[in-house]
């Protein structure tokens, strides 16, 4: 399944600003998880509300998250 | 490496992480350290610069930019950073040579030296991360906190009586013809980053171009040290560090914009010449 | 170890012409110099690639050579906004990988110790001449000896040393430049280079000719990390067993310093009964003492460190054994007479005579101490 969003798990502080720049609130943090810094990593929720806008990426501290255009179809 | 080859499926990437960021870093969760890093990386890989750059570090919570970005670095001792910037390049004008700094380091401890390395028009980019605090040493006052603004050394707010007013760098250095640009920008949201990093990328070019000294101001958070969470301190940030901080190109000599200074307090978002 | 007899009493043929202006054909020729401008233009000569510096007096004149001549040689010269910018800018320049040269007087000095701690923790060789004038704080302008505690002990802070060099002429300065640059990169060490008012304003005949000094490129300098894993130059190391880790390597590099590089000379030191030990301009007080008190019949000789660190104790002991008193002259209050009673370890009753303040000994009054040290302990002498 295409995901506009990967990412980096094990880098994600969990600050939530990628939740924040998300419009459409495509991305979110998973509270239910913690990474082994113990941090709740961000996730993607609504990959299909996603535009590839690469908010998210661009206010991300940690670089953690890498976004790709959505293929024809997918 | 292709997009294939790195995450296993199809499709353009809009947005990678830059090569030059190496190993993740120590910094608290939604600090703007992280985010200028990067904006930096990505500016040195665009610009195909990165093997011929030196970090001349500074001391502050990015003391330890030298094991994040994958530069060839030099430690300097807190607020010589612009002194040590001179020593490299003018040893090797070739290289590209930028300081990262704080506003304890620049604007504190290290006046003298950014004036005069200004001043000097010494041909390297400083990146002056102000954050308006100490974060490093625990969260006390810097030269650049706001009036009022409580911190660990300005535990009933900072009192301008007793305590001064903040710097306003960029003016201040701002009137030097050795300064070839100077701008100040936010990471306060990804618009405003967008624009920091453009910013970023002007002054580097314009080291490329051998005119002078370059400068980038770069309003930050620190939300540890200011007791808010990370979306809080952007929103303070957005609101009144940029009231008290203007945001603009004050210098761009070889666009012929120089200076050009906005009044503290006019609004953010109508300063959008230069970029 | 070095050990020189006094040169021959040939007299040199002096020719008022600036060096490579011609007119110095014969081997004996000299050009009178000042002390502070052969200093610089050895450190050109030496293929210093730049200079950074402040003005104090005394030794202004070397940041205006350099001045005029780095940019007439295509290399760096900036005359900074203080002592402090300057020494971090030969931090920088260093770890770039130049060849650099900072000059001041004992108030700049003060302003460089930071930086000399962070020099000397990240390895970086950069060689500082310090031309001192009298202190403690803005002092006076007369030579001086009072920094050698700062030279040899103080400066900045940590677990670290730094080589000093002191030369008692300004033909000896030439030579001592050089040997400053080769210690420096050889042992990835900041190096003073500890002079005086004296020598640095003074003028007196030396060899026209300056020696060069071949340069490499070391395999830690900064130049970008085009292909390779990029480089840190730093102090910083954060967790303990590090750092002493790091201080350890140090020290193994102080110890071989110490094992190999320690110099002196010495003269009239056969079977001398009173040794006069003393350094710089003060030592060439202490020649004219030693002569007058041979006059009198009494066997003096002087020692005189070349290195004050590492200082030469174990030859200063050797040298002591049998005689009767040991005598530091300094113009100070009294430092290199520490590391004196140190190096004789109370075999040998040690002295001190100086003048402090810009003031410098006379031979008599070395003379007229030597006399009543000697008499303390009951010798009647003629």
């Amino acid at each position: 399944m295409f995901r506009p969003v990967l990412v980096a798990i094990e880098r994600c502080k969990g600050c939530g600003l990628c939740v924040d720049a998300c419009a459409p609130g495509a991305i979110a943090l998973d509270m239910v998880h913690v990474n082994a810094m113990g941090h709740h990593p961000a996730v993607l929720v609504d990959p299909d509300a996603c535009t590839s806008c690469a908010k998210c990426a661009r206010m991300c501290p940690d670089a953690a998250l890498s976004i790709f255009a959505r293929p024809r179809g997918a | 490496m292709t997009t294939e080859q790195m995450t296993g499926q199809e499709g353009r990437t809009i947005y990678r992480r830059p090569l030059l960021l190496s190993n993740p870093t120590s910094y608290c969760p939604g600090c703007g350290h992280g985010i200028v890093h990067r904006l930096v990386a990505e500016v040195l890989e665009e610009l195909e610069i990165g093997g011929k750059t030196i970090l001349v570090g500074s001391v502050g919570c990015s003391v330890f930019a030298y094991d994040f970005l994958a530069l060839d670095s030099v430690e300097s001792p807190h607020g010589r950073a612009a002194a040590v910037a001179t020593g490299v390049k003018r040893y090797k004008p070739d290289k590209v040579v930028f300081t990262y700094q704080g506003d304890g380091d620049l604007a504190a401890i290290g006046t003298a030296e950014i004036i005069h390395a200004a001043a000097r028009g010494e041909r390297f980019t400083t990146i002056f991360v102000n954050n308006g605090i100490y974060g490093m040493t625990g969260g006390q006052m810097a030269p650049t906190t706001l009036p009022g603004q409580r911190t660990t050394s300005s535990p009933r707010g900072r009192d301008v009586e007793t305590q001064g007013y903040p710097l306003p760098v960029t003016e201040m250095l701002s009137l030097l013809p050795g300064v070839q640009y100077a701008a100040r920008v936010s990471v306060g949201d990804a618009g405003l980053v967008g624009k920091a990093k453009q910013a970023i990328k002007r002054a580097f070019e314009v080291q490329l171009e051998n005119r002078g000294f370059s400068i980038v101001e770069v309003l930050s958070t620190c939300p540890v040290g200011w007791g808010m969470t990370p979306t809080d301190a952007m929103t303070r940030l957005r609101g009144a560090v940029m009231d008290a901080y203007p945001v603009g190109t004050f210098v761009d000599r070889p666009r012929r914009i120089a200076p050009n200074l906005p009044q503290p307090g006019a609004s953010h978002r109508s300063i959008t010449e230069g970029f | 170890m070095t050990v020189v007899d006094r040169p021959a009493t040939a007299r040199p043929r002096i020719v008022a012409s600036p060096p490579g202006t011609g007119g110095v054909a014969h081997p004996l020729d000299r050009v009178l110099m000042k002390g502070n401008e052969a200093i610089a233009e050895a450190a050109v000569a030496a293929g210093c690639d730049a200079y950074f510096g402040y003005p104090i007096t005394p030794q202004a004149e070397l940041l205006e050579w350099m001045a005029r001549r780095m940019p007439e040689e295509g290399r760096v010269f900036v005359q900074a906004e203080s002592e402090l910018a300057a020494i971090n800018m030969a931090l920088g320049a260093a770890a770039a990988g130049a060849r650099v040269l900072v000059s001041s007087s004992s108030p700049g000095m003060s302003l460089m110790a930071e930086a000399m701690s962070y020099m000397a923790g990240s390895q970086l060789p950069v060689v500082v001449v310090n031309v001192q004038r009298g202190g403690p704080g803005l002092g006076s302008i007369g030579a001086a000896q009072g920094d050698y505690f700062q030279a040899t002990k103080g400066h900045g802070h940590g677990d670290y040393r730094v080589p000093v060099l002191a030369p008692s002429s300004i033909a000896e300065a030439i030579d001592l430049v050089r040997d400053s640059f080769i210690l420096a990169e050889r042992y990835r060490t900041p190096v003073i280079l500890l002079a005086d008012g004296i020598l640095g304003q003074a003028m007196e005949p030396v060899a026209p000719t300056f020696r060069t000094l071949e340069k490499s490129t070391p395999d830690w300098t900064l130049d970008g990390a085009e292909n390779r894993t990029p480089r840190v130059v730093k102090s910083l190391h954060l967790r303990p067993e590090d750092l002493e880790q790091h201080d350890l390597e140090l020290q193994a590099v102080y110890a071989e310093i110490e094992a190999t590089e320690q110099r002196w000379a010495g003269e009239q030191l056969d079977e001398a009964e009173v040794v006069l030990v003393a350094y710089g301009t003060a030592a060439r007080v202490a020649r004219t003492a030693v002569e007058r008190l041979r006059d009198e019949g009494i066997k003096a000789g002087l020692f005189r460190p070349i290195t004050l660190w590492p200082f030469p104790s174990q030859p200063l002991r050797e040298v002591a054994t049998g005689a009767k008193a040991v005598m530091a002259v300094e113009m100070s209050a009294g430092q290199m007479v520490e590391d004196v009673r140190l190096a004789i370890e109370g075999a040998v009753p040690v002295f001190h005579h100086g003048r402090t303040g810009g003031m410098v000994p006379s031979p008599d009054g070395v003379v007229d101490a030597v006399k009543q040290a000697i008499g303390m302990r009951g010798e009647a002498r003629r």
